[in-house]
């Protein structure tokens, strides 16, 4: 636990914190995109480029992008008239304590299932394509279906609202 | 084929670039202050009045007639004619302005007054390098700073100014031939008038009776 | 001499470094390496706005600025001290925390980029494993940044000016790195510097550049359009054209942020065509094998300043693109051809050596390229317009 993670962990907390509390929708949007670099340099510091610069990539790049333009397009940018926290705050709270506690002790109950070694295995970028070409090809293509799929329906959309036009 | 527009358009381009260092017509700036394209010869910017000969005050060509100030469409001609008179070209003594103020912050060059002249005192200037720091007294110009001699109009304006000449010329001439012609009749009528002749007389009583 | 100069920085480095204690050296080291990639950098955009001004100057039959310094060449002092010394102006009811924040955020990523070049041989900042990926990465989160600046900028038309600019920047974000994946399949590694070296052999004295392979041509045409998209530059530089949204998203901003925007924008000219240049071109090494002792540093240099000179050419000679056109282009045109690269490139590395794949590759290329050309410019068709709102 060195004083870089606890900085790194300080960031992406404060940026999760941030993403929650603000009151202007387009403000958090940007917090929760420094939850996602915080993320990001969490992974570089574990020596996992790959993960790491793909995170920018995609969150920073393309999910934040999508965040805020979905803010734009609806009528998200006005501020909300009563407060950040909303009358059922307390049935709130206690699901995110049970999600918590299911995901902490499923962390700590896997620490002690793989045995301790102080090697840390390097992952090379060869290594996660020979992976996802072998051994999780399955997955792999399943989520190109399912892109494709959105792609397709995201068309679709876009186009039916032409069709609808009363000629 | 797509794209072959754009090489094209690329190829223009580059022509243009590289002819750019060799050829005049493809750079076409003009360097001002340090070069200058030279004016037309029908450039007009503001007024001026013409004298002959090395004197602007006695060869002034304006009688101060006041047809100018009427005609000017902005109203930028002051004129205060003088109380005495000063021969002419054609030695005809005439009043001259005592004053004549032409405000160039109001003057529109329209060219009216030169049109309306009857005299060719007013001609239009080619110089426009009339940049001052005082607003108002330095852009009105008076009968001297407006003054400028036959020999300056001549260059600026050669084609035009030739035929001012001729036509003052003309006008001289003419005057001229009528004063010698009324001097003939004259002299032929002191003639007449010296030498009493009675048989003259019953026909020229005849003649004046028919 | 010749592997000397060609190391005259990596000596000056050491040397400077060496009088500190053998702890700080790496660090320092990187920190020289760093202010030296600030110093040069922005030294190289000062030269190239005045080289566009009268670049573009000439080829408009004028002449370009040529009164401050013998031939212009002080103009961009003149205009760093105008940027200055202007009144920084932030509208009233604008976002001030994030209208501060984007020039910096647009800045920051564009010179990060800059760590995974290779400028010459050995002179990589951080010589990374997956640093073309690091360098997309850095691409990608220049995009928040415009967004940024429109949103707070709380004027519509920077807004407008914003979403379009981002729209832009994602469609072609997605065809630079899919032509950058061909160059990684032949080269079998994302990190730069062994994508150089596998470019650095020669056979009979002409290089193995990728660009002179039919994939690599198309690629690079490819990432040089994309290239051209990514920095707004004409003929897509429909989010910053001053005769549309007045300066799109960066209307709002004067003096030094301007100029800090205006930066970013070139720098990251600079940066994606050292990433092509170092794809495409063979990075820092020679043309022809009998060139090699000219130091390494010089061709990418002037590799890098032929892709800006070919910018500037672009910008000169083309019109602008409406944004429907741009997108049509890039998702209907740039796309398709981009994938089918990419399969050419897999026919190219399993055929194996010999003059069959040549001849296959450039077939199956040039075929794409001519049919979807007529297709492109058949589907122009100019019919009544209907006007979705009017109606």
């Amino acid at each position: 636990m060195s004083p870089i993670f606890y900085l790194l962990a300080a960031i992406t907390l404060a940026g999760g914190l941030a993403s929650v509390l603000l009151k202007h929708l387009v403000h958090c949007a940007l917090a929760v995109t420094v939850a996602f670099a915080g993320l990001a340099l969490l992974f570089l510091e574990l020596d996992a480029q790959f993960a790491g610069f793909a995170q920018i990539l995609v969150y920073i790049g393309a999910v934040a992008i999508l965040i805020v333009f979905a803010i734009l397009l609806t009528r998200g940018s006005e501020l909300p008239k009563g407060g950040v926290f909303s009358s059922t705050w307390l049935v709130g709270l206690v699901i995110a304590a049970g999600v918590f506690a299911v995901l902490g002790w499923a962390v700590l109950a896997s620490v002690n299932a793989i045995p301790q070694s102080n090697i840390v295995p390097s992952v090379t970028v060869h290594d996660i394509g020979i992976a996802l070409v072998g051994r999780y090809v399955l997955p792999l293509e399943i989520v190109a279906l399912l892109l494709t799929a959105a792609t397709i329906g995201a068309v679709i959309v876009a186009m039916h609202e032409k069709k609808e036009r009363p000629q | 084929m797509l794209g072959d527009g754009i090489l094209k358009g690329m190829a223009e381009t580059a022509r243009n670039f590289f002819g750019s260092y060799v050829s005049k017509e493809r750079l076409t700036t003009v360097e001002y202050p340090e070069q200058r394209i030279p004016t037309a010869e029908n450039a007009r910017v503001f007024p001026f009045l013409v004298y002959d000969g090395d004197d602007w005050e006695a060869g002034m060509r304006c009688v101060a007639c006041q047809i100018c100030e009427k005609e000017c469409p902005p109203k930028c001609i002051y004129i205060e004619k003088s109380t005495d008179k000063k021969p002419d070209f054609v030695g005809k003594a005439q009043f001259y302005p005592a004053r004549f103020d032409i405000d160039i912050a109001v003057c529109m060059s329209c060219q009216i007054c030169v049109e309306v002249c009857p005299f060719e005192a007013i001609k239009m200037d080619t110089q426009f390098e009339l940049a001052t720091t005082d607003r108002f007294g330095g852009l009105l110009y008076d009968r001297k700073e407006l003054s400028r001699s036959n020999e300056y109009y001549h260059e600026i304006h050669p084609t035009e100014a030739t035929e001012v000449d001729e036509h003052l010329a003309e006008e001289k001439a003419k005057v001229e031939a009528k004063a010698k012609a009324a001097a003939e009749a004259a002299a032929v009528k002191a003639a007449a008038a010296a030498n009493p002749a009675p048989p003259a007389a019953p026909p020229a009583k005849s003649e004046g009776g028919s | 001499m010749a592997a000397n100069l060609d190391q005259i920085f990596i000596h000056l480095r050491n040397w400077l470094v060496g009088f500190l204690p053998a702890a700080l050296q790496p660090a320092a080291g990187v920190v020289l390496g760093v202010i030296a990639i600030v110093c040069v950098f922005p030294g190289l955009f000062a030269l190239t706005t005045v080289f566009e001004r009268k670049g573009l100057g000439r080829m408009q039959n004028r002449l370009g600025p040529n009164r401050v310094g013998p031939y212009g060449l002080l103009q961009p002092i003149a205009d760093g001290i105008k940027s200055l010394t202007k009144e920084d102006i932030v509208p009233f009811s604008a976002n001030a925390v994030v209208h501060f924040l984007a020039p910096l955020v647009l800045v920051v990523t564009v010179f990060m980029g800059f760590a995974v070049l290779p400028m010459g041989r050995n002179m990589v900042l951080v010589d990374m494993d997956s640093g073309l990926l690091f360098f997309f990465a850095m691409g990608a989160a220049t995009e928040l940044s415009v967004f940024m600046a429109g949103w707070s900028s709380r004027n519509k038309y920077s807004l407008l000016g914003a979403m379009r600019a981002v729209a832009q920047m994602i469609s072609y974000e997605v065809v630079l790195l899919l032509s950058a994946v061909s160059v990684v399949m032949i080269a079998g590694s994302l990190s730069l510097t062994k994508i150089v070296e596998a470019q650095n052999q020669y056979s009979g004295g002409f290089p193995h550049w990728y660009i002179f392979t039919p994939w690599g041509l198309a690629g690079f045409i490819v990432f040089a359009i994309a290239a051209t998209a990514e920095t707004n530059r004409t003929p897509f530089d429909l989010p910053e054209g001053e005769s549309e949204l007045v300066a799109g998203y960066h209307t709002e901003y004067s003096g030094f942020k301007f100029a800090l925007f205006f930066l970013g924008e070139y720098l990251a000219m600079f940066a994606l065509s050292g990433l092509g240049a170092t794809l495409f071109l063979g990075g820092w090494s020679a043309p022809f094998s009998f060139l090699a002792w000219v130091p390494s540093w010089i061709w990418f240099f002037s590799k890098v300043m032929c892709a800006i000179f070919i910018f500037i050419w672009m910008r000169g000679t083309l019109p602008r693109l409406r944004q429907d056109q741009l997108m049509n282009f890039a998702w209907k045109f740039v796309l398709p051809f981009t994938l089918l690269n990419l399969l050419v490139t897999a026919l190219w590395r399993f055929m194996g050596d010999g003059w069959q794949r040549w001849v296959v590759c450039t077939v199956i290329l040039a075929a794409a390229y001519v049919i979807m050309g007529r297709l492109q410019m058949r589907s122009q068709h100019f019919g009544r317009r209907s006007y979705r709102y009017a109606e």
